[in-house]
């Protein structure tokens, strides 16, 4: 791989309240330009916290950040004032999970996507309006004109996550993370949302962290999927190889727990128990207590994230081993 | 929006109508006889006859309404029983003396208020919120006639920079925009201002900390706008709110100023209603008291039409 655009290390955490939860523990990913990650978990495992880390969007008082976050160079944890402004939404911009509440409700769509562009370039209102209004028909809106002036509340959830994605790119960011923006549509929604994601991504070449619990959409988008329990990546694997050959327990108990026509008539296959409480994680592997294959060593020691060629595993007793499929 | 307004309008009228009748009857619940004020203890029994008949209580009170009401449709209220003067123009006189009153005090109390509650706001927990949470219980807490006799000790007594009475020179016909009436003007203006000070800062408050909380307003960091740019956002949400608490406290300040006018001489509504009441002049009492509520429903209608211009989702229906 050539200069990553993206390198997460050790990124670690903690949110401060009543109690400390350790939301992320010593993350480290690399990001290529043009690949498509997806960060695959249930919920709680670190997928959302591990996006909204990327763009400094946790209260500073109450969170604590160790670690180190490169994007195309640039120390992002460093960034203050006007320089993180630019960063976020110009090199780095996020679609929501709910395209209804990311919206401010009491200004039309294409005023908040000219307001965007606006807040990067020093371009005048008229050619930011233009700007924005092409965007949206880059998204496929039907009627893009109309719906330039409409409200938030007056477009269906589909059309919403449209407009979510136009405002997202407009200042053509180099990093798009996508977090879960399909989860709140219906399911013929999904689809054609997934399938405009790609679409884009293979236009403008840009790299995309695409966050699901959905293994099917993962699956549709990603080029590569990293899978997240307890706030650390697990496992690494290219998309093609980790459907056929997961390596870590918890990657196998999720891709039994898919539902497919072959399983009809069949029990669901659920992992059992639950995650762990972040704010009291145990000392060993955090996934031990539901592991299968669990012993003494996973319950003791925490297995360390070992790197190897394009994959990466964290585990004592993998269902496959690492060299043994490389 | 044209029909909206329209619907609005049509809604204000039998409210209208009810507080007629109520400012109409509760005068007469109250006990007293309004003649004992002009005529004298040993009047003759002819000359009350002849009063009572004069001013028209001699009639049943639904007819006594009736009359009532079509007069003061086309503006005329009667005639005030002590005095004798048009109850129209006694009360319009101390309305705008209530309505400056009123209005600068809903000045000092919005703006305060909507400044203390938004760094409460964006600071939520901080010692400054602490502050101006205490500073708000406080000032919705003190009897309001106190604190202006509190303000009069300590800053036209004790540090004589403002005067304790009145509306200064000319008295109550004759106000003017310049210094020397404006001072007469701060110490009232500042007692009345706490309470909607108070109820605004909290209302602001509660409204911008949750409002931070909101998925958008992250969502509008993470498109690289400014604080500056956020904030907006956040005060046009919280807006139509702000509006609807901020004009039912206007509308308390219009009327509910009867202590704190008292305390300080000023020749208002609240000034009046006291007089009215001491010497029972009904028409006054009924005329003053039919014009604050108009007031309030003249608000309510103006904060209704306001709001879903500010904010798209509210009316329209």
């Amino acid at each position: 791989m050539t200069t990553p655009l993206l390198t997460v290390r050790d990124l670690s955490v903690q949110f401060h309240g009543n109690r400390v939860a350790s939301a992320l523990n010593q993350v480290s990913f690399e990001l290529g330009q043009d690949e498509v990650l997806g960060l695959l978990g249930e919920s709680g495992s670190g997928k959302s916290v591990t996006l909204r880390t990327l763009l400094r969007l946790h209260p500073a008082r109450s969170t604590r950040i160790q670690g180190e976050i490169r994007v195309g160079g640039q120390d992002v944890l460093a960034l203050k004032g006007r320089a993180l402004d630019l960063y976020r939404g110009g090199t780095v911009s996020m679609v929501f999970q709910e395209p209804g509440l990311a919206f401010d409700p009491v200004y039309t769509i294409g005023r908040q996507i000219t307001e965007a562009i606006r807040a990067h370039e020093s371009i005048d209102a008229r050619s930011a309006a233009a700007r924005a209004l092409q965007m949206l028909e880059m998204v496929q809106i039907p009627q893009a004109r109309r719906r330039f002036d409409a409200y938030p509340h007056e477009l269906s959830g589909g059309m919403r996550q449209r407009a979510m994605i136009a405002l997202a790119l407009a200042c053509k960011p180099k990093l798009l993370l996508a977090d879960e923006p399909t989860t709140a549509l219906d399911a013929t929604v999904q689809i054609q949302i997934l399938l405009l994601l790609r679409e884009l991504q293979r236009e403008t070449g840009m790299s995309v962290i695409f966050v699901t619990h959905d293994i099917g959409a993962a699956v549709e988008v990603a080029d590569r999927i990293a899978v997240m329990y307890a706030g650390r990546i697990v496992e690494q694997q290219p998309v093609d190889r980790i459907v056929h050959t997961p390596r870590h327990p918890y990657t196998e108990g999720l891709l039994a727990a898919t539902v497919g026509p072959e399983h009809r008539g069949q029990p669901l296959r659920a992992i059992p128990g639950s995650p762990p409480d972040l704010a009291a994680l145990p000392p060993g592997c955090s996934f031990a207590p539901r592991c299968a294959y669990v012993s003494e060593q996973c319950r003791r020691d925490r297995p360390p994230l070992l790197a190897a060629d394009d994959q990466a595993l964290a585990c004592w007793h993998p269902v496959r081993g690492l060299v043994e499929a490389a | 929006m044209f029909a909206y307004i329209l619907k609005r309008l049509i809604y204000a009228i039998p409210i209208a109508l009810s507080v007629t009748v109520v400012s109409f009857i509760l005068v007469y619940l109250a006990p007293g006889d309004p003649l004992s004020a002009i005529a004298p203890a040993d009047a003759p029994e002819e000359v009350i006859i002849a009063l009572r008949s004069a001013y028209g209580l001699d009639q049943p009170v639904p007819v006594q309404y009736g009359l009532w009401l079509m007069r003061a449709v086309q503006g005329d209220l009667g005639l005030s029983i002590a005095t004798g003067r048009e109850v129209t123009s006694e009360v319009m006189r101390a309305v705008g003396n209530t309505l400056l009153l009123a209005g600068f005090a809903a000045l000092i109390g919005v703006i305060a208020g909507c400044l203390f509650g938004a760094l409460a706001g964006y600071r939520h927990g901080s010692w400054i919120d602490r502050i101006a949470t205490a500073l708000s219980v406080i000032g919705v807490s003190i009897p309001h006639y106190w604190l202006g006799l509190v303000l009069t000790i300590l800053f036209s007594i004790w540090r004589p920079w403002f005067p304790a009475m009145g509306a200064g020179p000319g008295g109550s016909s004759e106000w003017l925009w310049d210094l020397e009436h404006f001072r007469y003007l701060v110490l009232p203006a500042v007692t009345l201002s706490v309470i909607p000070m108070g109820i605004i800062t909290r209302t602001v408050r509660a409204l911008v900390a949750d409002m931070l909380g909101q998925e958008f307003v992250s969502a509008l960091r993470a498109r690289g706008l400014s604080g500056v740019a956020v904030f907006r956002h956040v005060a046009k949400n919280t807006a139509p709110t702000v509006l609807a608490v901020a004009g039912l406290q206007i509308g308390y300040l219009m009327g509910g100023s009867i202590l704190v006018e008292t305390v300080f001489a000023w020749p208002g509504t609240g000034f009046l209603l006291n007089t009215a009441i001491f010497q029972r002049d009904i028409p006054l009492l009924q005329g003053t008291i039919l014009v604050l509520c108009m007031f309030f429903v003249v608000l309510n209608l103006l904060v209704d039409i306001l709001q879903p211009m500010i904010d798209p989702r509210m009316g329209r229906a």
